[in-house]
């Protein structure tokens, strides 16, 4: 058996059903990591021990009374400093909101408080949610568990790096563009992305409405099956989210499904860019499918190129508008220069936010406006329908598509931050589905030579969560790498 | 879309509400005319009678029944938010001359 702080979900949930352990044992051995190890990784922006550990106590109470909420009653997970949790603070790395908290729960948190999990703590992100290696957060730089001096990727790197360290049974991120996928592969755990709409976002502060989703990063695909179960459905306060369709048993699926799979290889992501060690490790995981049976398709996803600029329109557009929100009036820093409304908002904005939440408000702003809305923000929506359409194709040939999640493994710290286009290209595998709405996962495939993580993305059809699942947890059972742990 | 795209940054930061330092016009001139200058490619692509994606589940409007009184946050609570507020309400900078 691993450490405690290194279990599974679903281990924890046995040695507590038995009575093996305690929530309350359970968070302060989480805590007690943190407290070991942060100081080097830096993923914890806050954490309120207290409230976590009287959460814990309610659960073990709970279960001494006989009336326990199922598996993930007293589970610690820690969460991303995007979504809304009550009474704590919610800043999204940002000084903009530096002293902000949040007056209500998140329609997901509120989910996992309704299964019974000890919800705690705030992990470091880029700043709104921009950026792939965590370092816009306006706080602090987290490190990669496996590599100090590299990022963990981002946006939802304090997610992935706190998972890698064993500073939480799971956590939360969000992913726009890739930032639950991407840091989940470059720090070695699962993070996956539901299909566009699964999850309410109600409660996640929007930085792209159309394609941010909540998703969860475990130690397992199992316990990513466990937590979607918790957290998928419809809710009233917020009107894209949608039924589930399909099958939703994700947990009884990896036990039910067993392929073989038709498995799409698309040759365009195996192009120029991509790292020789990943690219020699992705084609080795495919092998291994093929060696189960599996029968491998070389498919095309011809628009694959336009992703990166179709999703910089689209993204940096609605993050232009959602983001004016932020006017220093009723919450979030208010600018103490201000003589007049407009340099309220102008200052107040111009002091409040980073360089690169900037750079992307004003792209946005710049691609809807008067004489350039057709050129950019009309022609990325209509090449945003071929880059569906090129899936929709693919998935009448196969279950599911096999891709590496990021084209190079961890980089290391300050190689990109100086240029920002080399830096969107990071997203090159992952953010096509969520252009496309569409579900998936990353797995630890095995490592480089240096040790650094390397992560297989499965995506699914639409609503195809119970099959991408089955997919990736058919590699990850059959191989040890999800079981490996940095030395901190 | 076929010339090096140009950013008049003061035009497009007053309509984003933004102060910027001239550093940072500088910067972001720069930065901005290379991203643009890779969004190029997408202007050889042929999107006659392609429709628009706005969103991927294909909603176009959402109707919801009448609102039913139910909890909400107290007005106070968000009040208290603001960064200056009196008796209240929430305190700006004189609107109306």
């Amino acid at each position: 058996m691993p450490p405690l702080h290194y279990n599974t979900i679903a281990q924890i949930a046995h040695s507590l059903k038995v009575g093996e352990t305690t929530s309350v044992e359970v968070t302060q051995a989480v805590l007690d990591r943190i407290k070991a190890v942060d100081d080097q990784v830096q993923a914890f922006l806050s954490l309120d021990a207290v409230d976590a550990i009287a959460q814990a106590q309610a659960s073990d109470e709970r279960r001494a009374q006989g009336s326990t909420f199922g598996p993930l009653d007293g589970i610690p997970i820690a969460i991303k400093d995007t979504l809304a949790v009550k009474d704590q603070p919610l800043r999204c790395a940002s000084k903009m909101l530096e002293s902000y908290t949040s007056p209500f729960d998140a329609t997901c948190i509120r989910q996992l408080r309704d299964a019974g999990a000890v919800i705690f703590g705030r992990l470091n992100m880029d700043e709104f949610a921009m950026g792939s290696s965590t370092e816009n957060s306006a706080y602090q730089t987290t490190s990669n568990p496996w590599d100090l001096g590299s990022i963990p990727g981002g946006s939802s790197g304090g997610s992935a790096a706190a998972m890698a360290a064993g500073e939480a049974i799971a956590t939360l991120g969000t992913d726009t563009g890739g930032s639950i996928r991407q840091p989940a592969a470059l720090c070695g755990v699962v993070g996956m992305k539901p299909t566009y709409g699964l999850i309410s976002r109600y409660g996640l502060v929007a930085f792209a409405s159309s394609l941010d989703q909540v998703g969860p990063f475990t130690r397992c695909v199992e316990d990513a099956a466990l937590l979607m179960e918790a957290m998928l459905g419809k809710d009233v306060l917020d009107s894209t989210s949608i039924r589930p369709q399909g099958d939703t048993h994700y947990v009884q699926a990896l036990q039910k499904k067993k392929g073989p799979w038709k498995l799409g290889v698309p040759r365009e992501f195996f192009g120029k860019g991509i790292d020789p060690e990943v690219k020699a490790n992705i084609e080795k995981a495919i092998e291994w499918y093929r060696s189960q049976g599996c029968a491998i398709i070389d498919i095309s996803l011809p628009h694959s190129d336009l992703a990166v600029p179709v999703y910089y329109i689209v993204a940096t557009a609605e993050a232009s508008s959602n983001l004016a929100r932020f006017d220093g009036v009723r919450y979030g820093h208010r600018s103490a220069a201000a003589d007049d409304a407009v340099s309220l908002f102008t200052k107040s904005r111009g002091e409040g936010f980073g360089e690169e939440v900037k750079r992307r408000i004003i792209l946005g702003t710049y691609v809807l406006s008067s004489g350039y809305y057709d050129a950019y923000y009309l022609r990325a929506q209509k090449v945003r329908t071929l880059i569906r359409n090129d899936f929709e194709n693919a998935f009448e040939q196969v279950d599911a598509i096999l891709t590496p999640t990021s084209p190079t493994p961890a980089f290391k710290r300050g190689e990109r931050s100086d240029d920002p286009l080399s830096m969107y290209l990071s997203d090159i595998y992952t953010i096509s589905v969520n252009l496309a709405g569409l579900p998936a996962i990353s797995v630890p495939s095995g490592f480089t030579k240096a040790g650094l993580p390397i992560g297989l993305q499965v995506i699914a059809p639409a609503f195809g969560e119970a099959d991408m699942f089955a997919v990736a947890h058919a590699f990850e059972q059959a191989h040890d790498y999800y079981q490996q742990t940095p030395k901190l | 879309m076929s010339e090096k795209p140009h950013i008049d940054i003061d035009y497009v930061a007053d309509l984003a509400r933004i102060k910027l330092s001239d550093k940072e016009k500088s910067t972001l001139s720069a930065q901005l005319a290379d991203i643009l200058g890779h969004f190029e490619k997408l202007s050889a692509v042929d999107v006659d009678g392609i429709e628009p994606m706005a969103h991927t589940q294909n909603i176009h409007n959402v109707w919801r029944p009448g609102d039913a009184p139910g909890a909400t946050l107290k007005a106070q609570t968000l009040i208290e938010m603001a960064p200056e507020q009196r008796d209240n309400q929430v305190v700006v900078p004189k609107v109306v001359e």
